[in-house]
């Protein structure tokens, strides 16, 4: 039986030198769902989203306690491939940041990094990742054309596509439409459900509708700890704790 | 948050206002109904529009709410709930008016008997639509589900009213239209205790996160 739950993370903490930015957090993320991490800002949802492909191994200061498995697998294990991590868990961050090169290049840039060379089989995955991210209709005339020469709606989708080629089994957003347009942002989140069939997605965002619109499940983080965690319905609906039901009712502090 | 808070205070009151309002028709109907008061029957239908207009705006208030507040949590299950109520407020207006028609064809007859039962039953659903009025503001405690055990007293009486009435009806048939009138007068009534019913449910449910509609009381603490 496949286990269910592709991340579950135990008396997990994050420290940035002294500073303890994730305490003492518990949470499992189902495979092939979209769980949605919420909460006011400086409240650790970014620090913990990019714990979950070593994102914050860049930052110098940064340490991690605790168990935080990938596929049964301790993220933060001595022999862990980073790279490899970071492959099968993508990331799509708050503002559009494609590489100055062609849209083409820009989706296949993954692949060749992973020694694809032939040429047929790198136009398949990028036209079969430019339309899973929803974006093939609109660019597949102008694929030699820059990336950063797109909307902003479209340079996010490119983003989701590059992330694609890689075919992660993960991806994480951190704050993926706060930059964007309502109808830019609808088509993204009309994206992520479809992607949720066969790609896990993690979710932060300051956006309490978006979450409620697209997410299947909701953690609400306060102050580095995980205040209440469960389907969206249910946090939207009757949350449990007054802290949540204070912050979703934006009644906080 | 401030100018929220406040369109929820009003939007409590207005329905508080709303509750009142129809709580008077039921008073005032039945009154008309027991003193053989024609005057006072024609007054509650005069001003059932008053009623229904108010159960629009709140009803518009809820929509304009929820499209431009967007709550969640508490505050939406406060708005849900106030849509809900108005609609069975609104019915017992209704009925309270029905009450009131019957009242004036009753009162073109000589009087079949004095009425026991029907001012009894009137008194127990007066006193659901003020508890159950009086647990929407309260919020949450005991109130909602004491209400609802007290329909079952105003359902015997309905059927004990209509027992009654068939023996009337049995011994001349002269009575029927007389009698007719004064079980359809006993059915309104028992709606109105179900209309009360249904706002104390409503009230567990804004309280509590769930719904206990359809269910057995007996299983919730």
């Amino acid at each position: 039986m496949v286990d269910k739950n592709i991340f579950e993370i135990k008396d997990f903490n994050i420290y940035y030198g002294d500073f303890i930015a994730v305490k003492n957090i518990a949470l499992d993320i189902e495979i092939n769902r979209i769980t949605a991490i919420i909460g006011p800002s400086g409240c650790g949802k970014s620090t913990l989203l990019r714990a979950l492909n070593r994102m914050n191994d860049l930052i110098p200061s940064s340490r991690v306690e605790g168990r935080a498995l990938f596929q049964g697998v301790n993220i933060y294990d001595k022999d862990t491939d980073v790279i490899e991590l970071r492959r099968r868990v993508g990331m799509v961050f708050q503002k559009p940041n494609p590489f100055p090169s062609s849209v083409y290049e820009n989706v296949a840039f993954g692949p060749r990094l992973r020694g694809i060379k032939k040429k047929s089989l790198l136009d398949e995955i990028v036209e079969n990742a430019l339309v899973k991210a929803d974006l093939w209709k609109e660019v597949k005339d102008k694929l030699n054309e820059p990336g950063l020469g797109l909307s902003g709606g479209q340079m996010q989708r490119l983003c989701i596509a590059r992330s694609l080629a890689q075919e992660p089994e993960v991806i994480l957003f951190d704050e993926p439409t706060s930059a964007l347009d309502p109808i830019s942002t609808g088509h993204i989140e009309n994206l992520l459900q479809e992607l949720e069939k066969t790609v896990t997605i993690v979710i932060v965002t300051h956006n309490m509708q978006q979450a409620a619109r697209i997410s299947n499940y909701t953690a609400f983080m306060y102050i580095g700890e995980l205040v209440e965690f469960g389907d969206t319905n249910t946090i939207f609906v009757n949350p449990a704790n007054k802290l949540t039901e204070e912050y979703i009712t934006g009644r906080f502090g | 948050m401030a100018i929220f808070d406040n369109e929820l205070k009003e939007l409590r009151q207005n329905i508080l206002k709303l509750g009142c309002m129809v709580e008077n028709a039921i008073r005032d109907s039945v009154k008309a109904l027991v003193e053989r008061d024609s005057e006072l029957a024609k007054e509650v239908i005069q001003r059932d529009h008053l009623v229904n207009a108010l159960d629009v705006r709140i009803d518009e208030e809820c929509v304009r709410l929820i499209a431009l507040r967007q709550p969640m949590a508490s505050d939406l299950r406060l708005i849900t709930t106030a849509m809900k109520i108005t609609t069975d407020l609104e019915r017992m207006g209704d009925l309270a008016v029905n009450i009131a028609e019957r009242t004036i064809e009753l009162n073109e007859e000589p009087q079949l008997k004095p009425f026991v039962n029907i001012p009894r039953m009137a008194e127990i659903s007066q006193s659901m639509v003020r508890d159950s009025l009086d647990s929407f503001v309260t919020g949450c405690s005991r109130l909602p589900y004491e209400v609802i055990k007290r329909d079952d007293e105003v359902d015997d009486l309905t059927v004990r009213n209509f027992e009654e009435l068939l023996s009337f009806m049995i011994q001349d048939p002269k009575n029927i239209p007389l009698a007719v009138k004064r079980t359809y007068i006993a059915k309104y009534l028992e709606r109105i205790a179900d209309h009360a019913t249904n706002i104390c449910e409503m009230i567990i449910y804004m309280c509590k996160g769930k719904m206990i509609r359809h269910t057995e009381l007996g299983e919730e603490k």
